[in-house]
């Protein structure tokens, strides 16, 4: 079937990493299959459980390695909520605690060579940028019932311009979740095809050299990116987060 | 061409493994494998119930272990740190405090030493001005004693001196022939040696 | 090197569409620049602007995904 187009596209297959498979046998993905997404999300789960349950089983007053490690976590998201949602935000900690571990924990865990980077797929974090815009939109009217709309009134525009300003508004609302959800799975897929495809040149005696510098550089930038995807994931549901509590401009 | 040929001969070996697998799966349903597996909507519903499964485990591990426990430690912590800095003022306001009352007793000891000191002056002072003033009395009486021995002297000196001259005068007096009373001769001496 | 005239218009525009992708990284450079040229004129107020800073170039670089995407999908689709 890919006879006719195996010369030219399919040389490197960068994006065969990026296959869900079932774990056991090669039956059907149906929505109970164990998968390697199963896999991947469990060690996930499991990683997360290991720094901040088993990491602070001591309560030690002068923490170990895994406790500080912890705390800092705590610390920074608990700070990032505070400075930008506000003290009234400080209640959904645990909600954007739980987003950033998870999509941090995943990023890594995804750069392990042969691993599965279940961020990278657009199913995964559609639902999560998702449950942040539903949430989050909910969550506005609940508190502030119409004013809310007061978010796409920018009162402190001319009068005349405000209409088309609240269409602009409007429409960069609910571009939201698509840019939301695209900007995590496309960095961790674009970051991972790229390695794919110099390991792909790796092969070539020639210039195999450079392509396993290459793929180191680029490995290091991908561990940065990790982190930095994972911030930013959790930075923006800050935004909208205080969006959502305080609408007015 | 050369590097297609190579490019080629490369293409092979991935495109071995790759076909490998494809016949490892050996699923005719896999037609969407040539194109993206994140737009392979088969699979959507696997993955968005192990998300939420996932997600749902992370939330409740967190909400009710990990997040209580660590915000405990860290409330904890700071309160330890407040409480210590506390106790470290406190210990320092009564380091000063015993200073203080070192200073204070420095002082006192001082005062009192500079006191002692004062009174025995005082004492050496009363005694050595009891020892002068009996010394200056006991001179002065030595000195009226040598005054008046003195005076004893003199007073013979004198009456010795007046005796030579009034009889140096009656004698001088007879020498002459003149007959004279020898009262009047020795009033008259007397006058002048007196004078 | 026997494909279709709609074959090399698939890889062309993906081609052309990768470009968009280096575009986000002049978009990106821009945002980090200017808070560097900023953060140096007054150091004490760059702290409280780090957030700021990853917000732009969360925006800017979210476009240049965007590129990529296409091409991909002009790729692989």
């Amino acid at each position: 079937m890919a006879e006719p187009s195996a010369e030219g596209e399919l040389v490197f297959h960068p994006l065969d990493q990026f296959i869900v498979e079932p774990l056991f046998g090669d039956g059907p993905v149906r929505w109970f299959t164990l998968t390697n997404v199963t896999l991947w999300m469990a060690l996930t789960v499991l990683a997360i459980i290991l720094l901040l349950v088993v990491g602070t089983r001591g309560r030690a007053m002068i923490p170990s390695r895994a406790q500080s490690a912890a705390e800092m976590i705590y610390g920074f998201v608990y700070k990032m909520i505070e400075d930008i949602s506000g003290k009234d935000g400080i209640r959904y900690f645990p909600y954007i605690m739980t987003l950033f571990l998870f999509i941090l924990f995943a990023n890594v865990l995804g750069l392990i060579p042969t691993s599965f980077a279940t961020t990278s797929h657009i199913a995964v974090t559609g639902v999560l940028a998702l449950a942040v815009f539903i949430g989050v939109t909910v969550l506005g009217f609940v508190k502030n019932g119409a004013s809310f709309l007061g978010l796409f009134w920018v009162s402190s525009a001319p009068l005349v311009l405000r209409p088309a300003l609240a269409i602009i508004e409007l429409i960069s609302y609910f571009v939201r979740p698509v840019s939301h959800s695209i900007r995590l799975g496309g960095n961790i897929m674009a970051g991972h095809a790229v390695m794919k495809v110099f390991a792909g040149f790796a092969a070539i005696a020639a210039i195999s050299p450079i392509s396993v510098l290459a793929i180191t550089a680029i490995y290091g930038l991908e561990v940065l990116v990790a982190v930095i995807q994972a911030y930013v994931f959790a930075i923006l549901t800050c935004v909208y987060l205080k969006d959502a509590l305080h609408p007015a401009h | 061409m050369e590097e297609d040929s190579v490019i080629d001969a490369e293409g092979e070996t991935v495109f071995a493994t790759g076909g490998e697998l494809h016949t490892l799966e050996g699923h005719p349903v896999e037609v969407a494998d040539p194109g993206m597996p994140q737009l392979d909507f088969s699979t959507y519903p696997n993955q968005i119930f192990w998300l939420i499964i996932t997600l749902l485990v992370i939330y409740f591990v967190l909400s009710r272990i990990a997040l209580p426990r660590i915000g405990s430690v860290l409330a904890e912590r700071a309160g330890t740190i407040t409480k210590d800095l506390a106790s470290a003022e406190e210990l320092k306001a009564k380091a000063k405090e015993a200073e203080a009352s070192y200073e204070k007793a420095l002082a006192d000891a001082r005062a009192e030493a500079g006191r002692i000191a004062e009174e025995t002056r005082a004492e050496i002072q009363a005694e050595l001005d009891a020892q002068l003033a009996k010394a200056d009395a006991e001179i002065a009486a030595r000195t009226a004693e040598s005054r008046k021995e003195l005076e004893v002297i003199r007073a013979e000196a004198d009456a010795a001196a007046a005796e030579v001259a009034r009889e140096t005068a009656r004698e001088i007096v007879a020498t002459f022939g003149a007959g004279a009373d020898p009262g009047k001769v020795d009033a008259a001496v007397d006058a002048r040696t007196k004078g | 090197m026997e494909g279709s005239i709609a074959e090399m218009g698939q890889f062309l525009g993906a081609g052309l569409a990768a470009i968009g992708s280096g575009l986000a990284a002049v978009g990106v450079g821009t945002v980090a620049g200017n808070y560097l040229s900023g953060a140096l004129r007054n150091p004490s107020a760059a702290a409280s602007q780090t957030a700021m800073l990853f917000i732009g170039m969360a925006f800017a670089e979210a476009l240049g995904i965007f590129a990529f995407l296409v091409a991909l999908l002009l790729m692989f689709v």
